[in-house]
């Protein structure tokens, strides 16, 4: 039976392995898969140190959106859009640097989500459309409004700072996009799991209704984890930008990193550190699989099934 | 049909014998007996954790148990699976209900077993004539073509029975299916589970109302800490020694307490007119700081929408709402909160809990701003808010960092009561505080509402349950309709009598006086006084 809580209520959740290896199956997954490619890949170079950090370079954008994408699936909603605003930013931005020069172009950059985030925002909270409609529409708006303005050519952007600072640098030899995707991972991390604006998005997804009777303003919270994830999006496609790419397509890496992670799709629980981990993961596997020399069509083939494996194995049963 | 006529031969419907079952280290059944005839309604009664709903589970063949016997009608039952149990004519109709509701009456009957024509079609006209020639001789009068998400809580539940006895089910086993019906349809119920028994199908009543297992049941079974306290039939049984066995050497059921009606403070709560977009309408109601209201009345007579309204989360379209003697605009639930006022909601896991969060998240996520710094949560303070709450109210969990949903249902509640206290309000509105807890922790949360009374807390208690509001009340709103019907003071209502030599009865006489008020107000409709 149950035990009297103690008085200091110290006691913590027991961390017994058998029971929570589900949950950090994760984490024991990338480990495997890591040894597996240090070991068979050892001669191919894939624990050579440009390697791995390539895969850092390879996974930033995608860990970016992830961390945004945790809060607005633990919300209980979900943004599809975020491929299609982060190609849509990467041509908004090449243009105003072409026009109006660097400082012009991050604003534009912002800008671009904020307003994407906003238009999610209201149709989502305010007219009641499901997220799901709300962001599927809106791929295909951003889609077709990245191709009409930009003329489907790409924009060059020549601007050494920006590049250095969005994308291409590096600090010796750390790329500077690692430094972008840990700063934001540990403002995620502490956002989810230690302020009040995390646990109202975590109450959110975990029972909209009780949260309400609580006082919380769910409508608002899911606004805000909506506008927060197109700037994010944003934030990815200025660093495509500088990395001279144009992110389009990425939304089922995004979800799938983060549903990798161990954040439910249908709310109330998530981890950005799962997420990062989920987002790093997919690029390990990305970059091992090219490194064996499967072709594409296989490589498709692999990702898909090594994904499946590890979601399910992380399924709890009932 | 699902029962055979002429069954006398056989002796029990239903007999287990020998029961143990335990989880982990916890014994959860030992040594349970339990006989069920044909033709009789059997009320299975005990506290929350005392081993009913294993029992049950174990009949349902979900759990299997450690050792004993089980006999449906003197076939043994050897093996244990859902499959099985049904086979054996089991029917288990579970609180939450397992209809469909944007299917039809007849199609939510014969779902999965569909009456088909000559090429295998799926005929939903000779589905709807069959489902009707049930309805006829049972006599329930529900339209087979009617959609089930059209129909009453107390329809729903009928229709779900006519499911289960389509299947030839012989053994009905109902777990507290009142709780979300009105008083007329808890009549309907109680006369349609009578004609089940005369044709001869065993029931199994669950539920924690003792009024009606008085009214309903022929024998009863009293389950103790896992063990078979006492069976016997009802005649032998009183309300007294019923509860006695229920709640062993815990203090005693719900008795009077006393109200002190001098310390009676301020008026804190004013409601002028106050009116919803449906309901409630033209509600006017003062509580003063120390005093409880109890405000009765029968499902969608309003009561549950006032909360609402008073709360923030339905919109008032009509009169004023004055605190402290200063009127004030509610739109949301946050304003609400600002003005300390609480309501402790009357569905506890769809309004009151996060089932998988923890104990303690659910605890603080009313007061998120006082246990943090600016925007950022202070872990220690968490822990001490919740800390408070667990000690104060005796809520039972192996760690405040346990997911709420492994509470038992008494200690869930009293999170959700819990979170509420945390935010220390002046105004306290609970919407069926004990609905589905047991006698032991229903007289604790009645005390421990009359203990916010006597610390200056105004308290509008809603509930369906009259001796609870006759225990904790100074007065009693009886609501009809969306409208006021009357306002009574408490002690009008006991009767000359009895009032001083014997309180059991005196509650009693005071019951029955409350219920012919609201059911005048009911019958009288909204324009009536009780008075």
């Amino acid at each position: 039976m149950s035990i009297r809580n103690s008085r200091n209520g110290r006691t913590r959740r027991p961390l017994s392995v058998t029971a929570n290896w589900r949950q950090n199956i994760i984490y024991i997954g990338f480990v495997i898969i890591f040894i597996f490619f240090a070991i068979t890949l050892n001669d191919k170079g894939f624990l050579n140190p440009n390697n791995l950090l390539n895969i850092v370079r390879q996974t930033a954008m995608i860990a970016v959106m992830a961390i945004a994408m945790t809060f607005v699936l633990a919300s209980g909603e979900i943004d599809l859009s975020v491929g299609a605003v982060a190609g849509l930013t990467s041509v908004t931005v090449a243009m105003a640097i072409d026009a109006w020069g660097m400082v012009f172009g991050i604003g534009a950059g912002i800008a671009t989500g904020i307003a994407v985030g906003v238009f999610n925002g209201v149709l989502t909270t305010r007219v009641g459309i499901p997220s799901f409609l709300t962001t599927l529409a809106m791929m295909g708006i951003a889609k077709g409004v990245a191709m009409w303005i930009s003329d489907t050519a790409a924009v060059p952007i020549i601007n050494p700072t920006y590049s250095w600072l969005f994308g291409g640098g590096s600090l010796g030899r750390i790329p500077v996009l690692l430094f972008w995707m840990l700063v934001l991972g540990a403002a995620g991390h502490y956002f989810l799991k230690r302020t009040t604006f995390g646990r109202r998005v975590l109450a959110t997804g975990g029972n909209e209704t009780a949260a309400r009777f609580s006082g919380i303003d769910t409508r608002s919270v899911k606004f805000r984890v909506l506008v927060v994830s197109s700037m994010a999006a944003a934030l990815a496609g200025m660093l495509y930008a500088g990395r001279f790419q144009r992110g389009e397509g990425d939304e089922l890496s995004v979800i799938a990193a983060a549903v990798l992670g161990g954040t439910s799709l249908f709310g109330g629980y998530g981890t950005v550190i799962g997420t990062i981990v989920g987002a790093l993961m997919i690029g390990l596997i990305n970059n091992g699989l090219i490194l064996m020399g499967l072709e594409f069509s296989q490589q498709l083939i692999a990702r898909g099934g090594i994904i499946i494996l590890a979601v399910a194995l992380s399924q709890k049963r009932n | 049909m699902g029962w055979r006529e002429g069954m006398t031969s056989t002796p029990h419907a239903v007999s287990m014998r020998g029961i143990f079952k335990h989880f982990g280290g916890v014994q959860a059944l030992e040594d349970v007996d339990l006989q069920i005839n044909a033709g009789e309604i059997h009320a299975l009664l005990g506290g929350n954790g005392a081993g009913k709903s294993t029992v049950l589970k174990i009949l349902n063949g979900v759990h299997v148990p450690d050792q004993g016997s089980i006999e449906v009608f003197g076939q043994v039952l050897d093996e244990y699976t859902p499959e099985a149990s049904r086979r054996a004519g089991i029917a288990m109709i579970y609180q939450e209900m397992s209809l469909i509701p944007t299917l039809t009456v007849a199609q939510n009957v014969f779902l999965t077993r569909e009456a088909r024509n000559r090429v295998g079609l799926i005929d939903d006209r000779m589905g709807e004539r069959k489902a009707a020639e049930y309805f006829e001789m049972l006599e329930v009068d529900i339209n087979p073509r009617a959609l089930v998400a059209d129909l009453g809580a107390g329809q729903r539940q009928l229709t779900e029975i006519v499911k289960a006895i389509s299947q030839d089910a012989r053994v009905l086993v109902l777990d507290e299916p009142s709780t979300t019906l009105s008083v007329s349809d808890v009549e309907k119920l109680f006369g349609f589970l009578r004609r089940l028994r005369s044709k001869g199908v065993a029931i199994i009543y669950v539920s924690h109302r003792m009024d009606e297992i008085v009214r309903v049941a022929d024998r009863a079974t009293i389950l103790r800490d896992g063990k078979r306290i006492v069976t016997a039939p009802m005649s032998e049984l009183s309300m007294e020694l019923m509860i006695e066995h229920i709640v062993g050497k815990r203090s005693g059921g719900l008795t009077n307490m006393a109200r002190k009606q001098a310390g009676l403070g301020d008026v804190l709560l004013e409601l002028d007119k106050v009116s919803g977009a449906r309901k409630p309408k033209e509600i006017s109601l003062t509580v003063r700081r120390g005093e409880v209201v109890g405000i009765a009345g029968l499902l969608g007579s309003g009561r549950s929408s006032l909360a609402k309204v008073l709360f923030g989360i339905e919109p008032m379209t009509g009169g004023e709402i004055r605190i402290d003697g200063q009127p004030a605009t509610i739109d949301r639930p946050r304003h609400a909160i600002e003005f300390g006022i609480a309501l402790v909601p009357e569905a506890r896991a769809l309004q009151g809990l996060i089932l998988p969060h923890t104990v303690s998240a659910n605890l603080t996520l009313s007061v998120l701003d006082r246990v943090s710094d600016q925007w950022i949560v202070n872990r220690r303070a968490v822990r001490e808010a919740a800390s408070r709450q667990i000690d104060n109210l005796g809520i039972k969990a192996a760690s405040q960092e346990h997911a709420v949903s492994t509470l038992s249902g008494g200690n869930q509640q009293k999170v959700v009561i819990g979170k509420w206290m945390a935010a220390e309000p002046e105004i306290l509105i609970l919407d069926e505080p004990t609905a589905g807890i047991d006698i032991g922790s229903k007289s604790e949360v009645i005390r421990l509402i009359r203990d916010l009374a006597e610390r200056g807390k105004a308290i509008l208690l809603i509930s369906s349950e009259l001796n609870e509001l006759l225990v904790a009340s100074n007065r009693i709103a009886v609501m009809s309709g969306g409208r006021l019907a009357g306002v009574i003071e408490r002690d009008s209502l006991d009767g000359p009598a009895f009032a001083d030599d014997d309180p059991v009865q005196g509650l009693k006489a005071a019951e029955q006086n409350l219920l012919a008020r609201i059911q005048t107000a009911f019958q009288l409709g909204s324009e009536a006084s009780v008075h």
